[in-house]
């Protein structure tokens, strides 16, 4: 800390901070007590189960939580094996100075540029249009699985590089095959950082919107199989806001339960990496 | 790293096996930029061969029904609102940085941090509804009719300062502290320390946060829906409603045919365009910053 000196100039710099941190605390605490105010009194075991009713002004959100479930269960599934094999290609066959590596990874940071919208475009082109998926659960995944794919990978590949490289030459001089050692011990090492990009990932996938509103659609009925039409959490959000009046109370609560599920996420990534890190500062 | 082809003791079969699967993977992932801006293009083709990119500036409206489709006004809005955001957004996150690192108390400051932290994790469906909810009446309040490009500008700054603060914070802390300490030791107020030594030497960093915050604002799409009043038009003032190129795609994509989804397929690789340009010159700036310190 500086020591302040008292000019009319440093006082006037030392106001202008404060303002300007009250301007962006005081949205931050009205939106988050908002939500606390007008979310918390209608949420219960009831709304998180029941069907939504009346277009979504009463009832609750069972089916639109399976639909969210569903889509994020088909997104993970098929990220986390490519982003897997992604990481541990580029941490362990490839250099950084290596063409291969570099156009993959480049790519992928341009990748993580992309406005979702633009990934629902695709989606909509490519899974609903030329796979012919239709509105389904299955095309909202994939195309939510694209978009999580960067973030995934890099958390991954960086948690494989963070391993000593004492451990790969001590097992390739054992004579150890290469694939025993990423299943025995890169693995085993890395899981924890695995898991990391795995939530985060899944955390950008339930926060996103645009990019499902045209793959995964708006029916808000419980789905029977992938191929049906699912509605998000967000999506039902965006809906009761702007497409049913009076529909304010259950989006308050929908965007409550949104949020709870985010900040589960999130907490859990956090906890996970500092778990990690104590671990690994154990002597051994 | 261990590369195969200087791995005498592993050519077995199974290795080999694990390396093929590798690449499949590898080059599946490596692959899906082109796949994604393939298909955008393939989509957007009828329109840019057949009406071509100046009927998007010359036609005299966007009446997609009568197929005339002039861009211009969405474009300005998109501009306006991602602009205007950013001049209230980067003052306010780059204050904000500074308030954590050299005015707040350590434990206030740790608390902010984590408050913009979370702010960074709302999603932008949840801002757009409170600015439907909130906002949006306030400003009506104010000077009808309320959805307006004000009201877009306003959301969209609370949506990029995280982005800008933060990596304001960590270039900032990169400044080394004998700069600092050799400052004050002179006996410079802290203003003076903060003025002359740690903005010019976190200035690339704080440029990176403000083309990333660009970027984003121009991707947006939920909030600026919910908010903007999506009329087309060029505004006269702050409080005229205005639309942009998300929420032109996020509106019209559930109907539109033949022409008219390629040009909102165009429109996307337009917008493509203009936020992978800021993406690439924040990547860059990242890249010149990380060189300045590892000299």
């Amino acid at each position: 800390m500086l020591s302040p000196s008292n000019t009319i100039g440093e006082t006037g710099a030392t106001l202008m901070v404060w303002t300007a941190v009250t301007l962006i605390a005081t949205p931050f605490l009205w939106l988050s007590g908002d939500l606390l105010w007008y979310g918390w009194h209608q949420l219960s075991i009831n709304f998180v189960v029941s069907v939504p009713q009346n277009a979504g002004r009463e009832g609750g959100i069972g089916p639109i939580l399976v639909s969210t479930g569903l889509i994020m269960t088909v997104c993970m599934a098929v990220a986390m094996p490519i982003g897997l094999g992604t990481a541990l290609f580029l941490s362990e066959y490839t250099q950084n100075d290596q063409v291969s590596g570099r156009l993959i990874r480049g790519s992928l940071d341009v990748l993580a540029g992309v406005p979702s919208i633009v990934f629902g475009l695709f989606g909509n082109a490519f899974f609903c249009q030329l796979l012919g998926l239709g509105f389904s659960i299955l095309s909202g995944g994939l195309t939510l699985a694209c978009m999580v794919l960067p973030i995934l990978i890099r958390t991954v590949e960086e948690s494989f590089r963070a391993i000593a490289q004492d451990q790969r030459l001590s097992a390739a001089a054992l004579g150890i095959s290469q694939r025993a050692t990423i299943q025995h011990i890169l693995l085993p090492a890395a899981i924890p950082g695995v898991l990391v990009g795995c939530i985060l990932g899944l955390g950008r996938a339930m926060a996103e919107t645009a990019a499902l509103i045209f793959t995964s659609g708006y029916v808000d009925r419980m789905p029977t199989s992938l191929m049906d039409s699912g509605r998000a959490l967000s999506i039902h959000i965006y809906d009761l806001a702007m497409n049913v009046a009076g529909g304010n109370s259950n989006a308050y609560t929908t965007a409550l339960v949104l949020i709870g599920l985010l900040l589960i996420i999130n907490l859990s990534a956090s906890w996970i990496t500092k778990k990690w890190t104590t671990l690994n500062q154990l002597p051994s | 790293m261990i590369l195969s082809s200087n791995n005498i003791s592993s050519h077995s079969k199974t290795d080999l096996h694990v390396l093929w699967s590798l690449q499949v993977f590898a080059v599946v992932a490596g692959s899906l930029l082109v796949l994604v801006i393939g298909f955008i293009l393939r989509e957007s083709w009828p329109a840019l061969s057949r009406l071509g990119l100046t009927r998007l500036f010359t036609d005299p409206g966007w009446f997609p029904t009568e197929h005339s489709y002039q861009l211009t006004p969405i474009i300005g809005g998109t501009m306006l609102a991602a602009c205007g955001s950013i001049l209230l957004a980067a003052p306010l996150g780059i204050l904000s940085a500074l308030f954590c690192h050299f005015y707040a108390p350590p434990l206030l400051g740790k608390w902010y941090r984590h408050m913009i932290e979370l702010l960074a994790g709302i999603p932008s469906v949840v801002f757009g509804f409170w600015g439907l909810v909130v906002l949006v009446p306030l400003v009506a309040s104010w000077h009808p009719p309320g959805p307006s490009l004000l009201a877009g500008i306003l959301i969209l700054t609370l949506m990029i300062l995280p982005t800008i603060m933060l990596i304001t914070h960590s270039s900032i802390a990169q400044v080394p502290s004998a700069y600092i300490h050799s400052a004050t030791a002179l006996g410079l107020s802290r203003w003076a320390v903060i003025w002359h030594i740690v903005l010019p030497v976190s200035r690339i960093g704080m440029l990176t946060g403000v083309f990333l915050g660009l970027a984003r604002a121009l991707g947006e799409t939920m909030a600026i829906l919910m908010v903007c009043g999506n009329v087309v038009q060029l505004p006269s003032h702050l409080f005229d409603p205005i639309r942009t190129l998300t929420a032109n795609i996020a509106l019209e994509m559930a109907y539109a045919l033949g022409h008219h989804r390629s040009v909102l397929f165009m429109s996307g690789l337009v917008l493509m365009g203009l936020v992978l340009c800021f993406v690439s010159v924040a990547e860059a700036l990242r890249h010149k910053a990380n060189h300045a310190i590892a000299k």
